[in-house]
């Protein structure tokens, strides 16, 4: 066979469903953020007219609000979380291998199942969590009946979800560190505290970088708990930008706007992320 | 204690979960227990008349199986392709597929969705597994495992007389077996829970996966709070057994990534 052969031999098998599957959607969804469409009358041109138009809509201003909130919620929640119970089972402990499995077995469960669980789990009425709370006396949250309550209900399921998740990653860089650094520390005198500071934390940077980029990347296009926990109720409290996109398609039929929005998020995530990387070179080290 | 604390608060949304599934009528009006009265299983009998749950769970775990496997394939063929072949346009062609990683699922539904209608496709298999029969991650990691193989080892198979086909099986393939396990996992997962494309494209039971099938039992059992969650128990289930038998490669296989 000739090279040329050999090159398509083993490229087709991958290029060609990416090319159907993602290359030609990601074109022609370009193409339909130009058109005004309700998927079923003709596409009518209207140019930039969604982009403007989504711009100045204070639905995309809450929407986007509701997803930063999302992410301010659940970065540091898993990210304390997942590294203290690192920190934790890094010790040598008695059931170290269950509660690995323990913490890491929600990871592996669907969204949908967790959303489900935890919306009977926070149920105002009838739910374990209320129930515990009213027998404590404490105020009992309409949670997700609640506008003010919603987002933090699914802020609560996906950190509980995802912790396992950034555990198992701070666990792989924490036995990364060589132990004779942190010998050489206890050597010169630095306690703990100052070894945690000092060593530990500057030399776990590139686990929470990893975390941090994956995390906002994920958040931002969180959708799956919120359709299922609230559906972007009550009032829109905890609408975030999926599932605007989501409703403007199949509940209004505005699928040029949506896949407007759909670019729009592209482009927050992308400058997002080139930030993180290019602030990466000022705290992150890689021993 | 903490920890062990924390293991307990894990553990406890799939007791209750049981514990609802299993309550006569999900009636917790006496407030929460961990023994149940009247343990009944009308709550199952319930589902499985609602939807075809078996039909949908084992959609699912086939969907999962076969995405993962054409995955392997695709990926690892395309992986061998990138760092053993030498062709112009090489690193423009490579960029390309890290640019489909980029692109998040919501840009592609709306033209998905269409592509899948004007072909006939929605509502059937091929619609939920065309989408994920490449992925450029796949691609991605499994490049970074077959450039870590050493080329003397080829080199000598090509003296040998052995042609890129013989190499790629015999030689590269069991030594990226790491690098194949997380990309099955990532694979397997990632199937397995899809939500947003299943739920675009699948209208009839008959073809639902178990995310979706939940999703739809939730609407149709607004307040029979015991039949959603044995439909929770009934798609938890698979995916523990499979996650208790492959633990170890699991974990090893997403710490695997965060590193480098």
């Amino acid at each position: 066979m000739k090279k040329l052969g050999w090159v398509l031999f083993f490229l087709a098998p991958s290029a060609i469903p990416l090319l159907i599957f993602t290359v030609v959607p990601m074109v022609s969804s370009l193409w339909v953020s130009l058109h005004r469409w309700n998927l079923i009358s003709p596409m009518k041109w209207v140019g930039l007219d969604n982009y403007t138009h989504l711009l100045s809509d204070p639905t995309t201003r809450e929407v986007f609000l509701h997803t930063v909130i999302y992410c301010a919620g659940y970065l540091p929640l898993v990210f304390a979380g997942g590294l203290g119970l690192a920190l934790a089972l890094n010790q040598r402990l008695p059931g170290r291998a269950f509660f690995r499995a323990a913490y890491f077995l929600p990871v592996v469960t669907s969204w949908v199942v967790v959303a489900l669980v935890w919306k009977w789990l926070l149920n105002p009425t009838s739910g374990l969590v209320n129930s515990l709370l009213g027998a404590l006396g404490a105020p009992q949250p309409g949670w997700w009946t609640d506008p003010t309550w919603a987002l933090p209900a699914v802020i609560l399921a996906s950190a509980w979800k995802d912790l396992g998740f950034v555990m198992v990653i701070m666990l792989a860089g924490l036995q990364a560190i060589p132990q004779d650094i942190l010998e050489a520390a206890r050597t010169d005198g630095a306690g703990a505290w100052q070894r945690f500071w000092r060593v530990t934390l500057p030399l776990l940077s590139p686990s929470t970088f990893f975390v941090v980029v994956i995390s906002l990347i994920n958040g931002f296009q969180v959708f799956d708990q919120v359709y299922v926990m609230t559906a972007g109720g009550p009032q829109g409290a905890s609408q975030v930008v999926v599932g605007q996109i989501y409703d403007l398609t199949f509940r209004y039929g505005r699928a040029g706007e949506a896949s407007a929005l759909s670019w729009i998020l592209f482009a927050v995530i992308l400058v997002i992320t080139a930030l993180q990387v290019r602030g990466q070179r000022r705290w992150v080290h890689y021993a | 204690m903490l920890v062990a604390a924390g293991a307990f608060l894990m553990l406890v949304p799939f007791l209750w979960t049981v514990i609802t599934s299993i309550t006569p009528n999900g009636s917790l009006a006496g407030g929460p227990t961990l023994f149940v009265h009247n343990p009944t299983l009308a709550a199952y009998r319930q589902l499985l008349d609602a939807l075809p749950m078996w039909r949908i769970a084992v959609n699912s775990l086939w969907i999962a199986a076969a995405s993962t496997l054409f995955q392997l394939v695709t990926g690892s063929m395309a992986a061998y392709g990138f760092a053993r072949l030498a062709f112009r346009g090489k690193g423009i062609v490579f960029s390309l597929y890290l640019a489909t990683l980029m692109v998040p699922m919501q840009v592609l539904v709306v033209p998905l969705f269409i592509e899948m209608k004007t072909l006939n496709l929605q509502d059937t298999y091929m619609s939920l597994l065309a989408p994920s029969i490449a992925s450029a991650f796949g691609v991605f990691l499994l490049r970074q495992a077959v450039e870590s193989v050493p080329r003397d080892l080829d080199e000598a198979a090509t003296i040998d007389g052995a042609g890129h086909l013989r190499i790629f099986t015999t030689i590269v393939l069991p030594l990226i077996r790491p690098a194949l396990a997380t990309v099955a996992v990532f694979a397997f997962m990632g199937s397995w829970n899809s939500f947003l494309w299943p739920l675009v494209v699948i209208r009839s039971p008959e073809f639902m996966t178990l995310p979706l099938g939940l999703a739809t039992l939730q609407g149709q059992f607004t307040t029979d709070w015991d039949v959603v969650m044995a439909g929770s128990v009934f798609s938890v289930l698979p995916i523990a057994i499979v996650y208790l038998l492959a633990q170890r490669h699991i974990i090893a296989g997403i710490a695997h990534t965060g590193i480098k």
